[in-house]
């Protein structure tokens, strides 16, 4: 076991590897010259100190030998060029609350998820089952970002449930802990509903398609023939079967959770990663897009990581291949 | 295939994107304004759904739009936002007995701009459609060929490109598209690229399992046992064997397409202005969210739409494969809730 661990986490420190080293590719081949003077006044020695400043007189190869080892011993991304704060201190305060919302969708998508699945796979075929398999094609043809803004408009500004966006309200430092706690789950319970949305009908489907093939397979039947109760039958046995193909799911949808991120972050004011990647697009701010965009690989290697580990320890006959 | 086979969904996948792609080859004719006019903008923007506002054509200046126009004495007195307005009846060019017929109706509403929604989303389905249908094609392209070559190329070269989709499977591709996007600037040329260049290693996968599991079927064997080339039993017997799952994969990458088109194009990283698109309309409605939904509320229901419109067709496809297994072809490979497992990489 230790073996394949060890194994696995090699196999991400160099696909994480590749990332970065593709990410530098791009951006160094990319055209224009972030430090041209904007104005035509300044004198071009200024942009040439500049350059200097940010190595970026140097060669290529040295350039990206430099980055790559700062990163790699001292995490250090370089200075923001619109701030000049330090991007892995500027990073550092964004992830947490991604991980918070990322993390709450994932929950929400389950829940929803496997909730509508059992709700359908109780009666095949029947009308509910229909509606639900209807509605998870409609929730998964909706654009998060849309869906949010509708959700601001119809749930946070015409009901009054929810605040329109933000993790915190204005005078949240003067409160305790717990209500602290409570102000940030009142912020977060609509935009990670809004982003487990779209998942959720696919884990719908799955949920109900692995419920009704279990039933048909021996073990299923073999639980009927002992008298088990339906609901006994598929909350247990029934999720167990079905608990190994809905993990890979969750590996396999990480990207899908971290792009929905970006624009739902866009969308409620979610002091995020999305957020600071988009602004630093917006101001060409290039050390922090590229350490964004390593942060975002690096988050979706880890999810698809963790999920093959706990997959492994599910079914153990997956660690020969 | 019999038309007349194909199971409801599908049926209405077909009818959805039909009539979505017949709106789009037909807007020019069926906009009933120009997407991009601003016709004054200070009295047009923002009206709801529905409204219309007389156009009040005069000699010496631009139309002028009002909510009502009353005669006084020689005066047209136009209501406006601002306040009323007087102009002189002797200039006013389309004035008749019964007052001004010409009106400027906004049936889904306008923009902060003026400009009519209508004409915008029909506009703009041209552009989110073609970004779809193209980014599709060039992943079924990519897709096809790598995984043709996977499925008959020998050991090493079906190693080699494997382990590489593997690879690009769990790359982040968000990230990179993100970058991308930034970096260039974003036109619908780049754009098919990133979304169709993201988007064809579960393509290349199916490809390859299909032409492995068909390979052995006796009618390939035969063809090679007969003398047909590697290349001539792919192309002949292989290939046109695979063309359903193929379509179903194509048809939900169509609609995965438009969403990624539509979310690149909200965060404005994606189709850029005049150029109308359905992501970016939303983006537009966003900051008049509480006075002007109509906005932003319409695009996001073409988009469900069109995606709504490829999944049901990918679905009915699928059931029918499902079908086909079932009467003799194998065993039945793909449940029809199966369908999606690959869309993670969207």
């Amino acid at each position: 076991m230790i073996r394949f661990v060890l194994r696995r986490l090699l196999a991400a420190a160099v696909l994480f590897l590749i990332v970065l080293t593709l990410a530098f590719a791009v951006v160094a081949l990319a055209p224009g010259d972030p430090m041209a003077p904007a104005d035509p006044r300044i004198p071009p020695e200024q942009a040439e100190r500049l350059r200097a400043l940010y190595g970026l007189d140097q060669p290529l190869p040295v350039q990206y030998l430099r980055w790559l080892g700062a990163v790699a011993l001292h995490w250090d991304w370089g200075q923001s060029y619109r701030t000049g704060q330090p991007v892995a201190e500027l990073l550092f305060d964004a992830l947490p609350p991604t991980l918070l919302l990322a993390g709450a969708a994932l929950l929400a998508q389950y829940l929803l998820g496997i909730g509508l699945g059992l709700i359908a796979a109780c009666r095949p075929n029947s009308r509910l089952d229909l509606s639900v398999r209807v509605a998870s094609l409609v929730v998964y043809a909706l654009p998060t970002f849309w869906v949010g803004l509708m959700a601001v408009l119809v749930v946070a500004v015409g009901l009054g449930l929810a605040p329109a966006g933000g993790m915190t309200s204005a005078a949240a430092f003067e409160l305790g802990p717990a209500a602290a706690a409570l102000d940030v789950l009142a912020h977060l319970w609509l935009p990670a509903l809004v982003l487990g949305l779209s998942m959720a009908g696919d884990i719908a489907r799955y949920t109900r398609s692995s419920l009704i093939e279990f039933l048909a397979t021996e073990s299923g039947r073999a639980a009927r023939a002992r008298g088990l109760s339906e609901t006994r039958i598929l909350l247990v046995h029934g999720l167990a079967h079905a608990a190994p193909r809905l993990l890979q799911l969750a590996s396999v949808s990480a990207p899908l959770l971290l792009s929905g991120a970006v624009v739902a972050e866009v969308v409620f004011a979610w002091p995020g990663l999305g957020t600071a990647t988009l602004l630093a697009i917006q101001s060409r701010d290039i050390p922090v897009v590229l350490a964004a965009t390593a942060y975002g690989a690096a988050l979706v290697i880890a999810a698809s990581l963790v999920a093959d580990l706990l997959l492994t320890r599910l079914d153990p006959r997956l660690r020969a291949e | 295939m019999r038309r007349s086979s194909l199971p409801a969904p599908a049926r209405a996948g077909i009818g959805l994107l039909g009539l979505l792609a017949l709106l789009a080859a037909a807007a020019p004719v069926l906009a009933p304004f120009d997407p991009a006019e601003q016709l004054d903008a200070a009295e047009s923007s923002r009206r709801p759904p529905l409204s219309s506002l007389v156009v009040v054509r005069t000699l010496d200046r631009e139309p002028v739009l009002a909510e009502r126009v009353t005669v006084n004495g020689n005066d047209l007195v136009l209501e406006r936002r601002s306040g009323s307005l007087r102009i002189p009846l002797g200039s006013v060019t389309n004035y008749r007995e019964d007052g001004i017929a010409e009106r400027r109706r906004n049936w889904l509403g306008s923009d902060a701009l003026g400009r009519d929604i209508l004409s915008r989303l029909l506009h703009g389905s041209r552009v989110s459609l073609t970004i779809g249908l193209l980014a599709a094609c060039l992943a079924l392209t990519a897709g096809t060929l790598v995984g043709s070559c996977a499925a008959v190329g020998g050991r090493f070269v079906d190693q080699a490109l494997m382990r590489t989709v593997d690879g690009l499977l769990c790359f982040p591709h968000l990230a990179l598209v993100l970058l991308l996007a930034a970096l260039y600037e974003p036109d619908t040329t780049l754009l098919v690229l990133l979304i169709g260049g993201t988007g064809w290693m579960g393509l290349a996968r199916l490809v390859r399992a299909e032409l492995l599991r068909l390979k052995q079927e006796r009618f390939a064997l035969a063809a090679a046992a007969a003398g047909r080339s590697p290349a001539g039993v792919l192309f002949r017997h292989l290939l046109p064997n695979a063309t359903t799952p193929l379509l179903v994969d194509v048809s939900l990458r169509v609609g995965a397409s438009i969403l990624v088109e539509s979310a690149l194009s909200f965060l404005g990283l994606g189709v850029q202005p005049p150029q109308p698109s359905w992501g970016s309309m939303i983006a537009d409605g966003q900051s008049h969210l509480t006075t002007a939904w109509w906005i932003a509320a319409f695009p996001g229901l073409m988009i469900a739409a069109a995606v709504l419109g490829s999944s049901l067709l990918a679905d009915g496809l699928s059931d029918r494969l499902a079908g086909l297994g079932a009467g003799g072809r194998g065993p039945r490979r793909r449940s029809p809730w199966a369908i999606r497992t690959w869309l993670g990489e969207a």
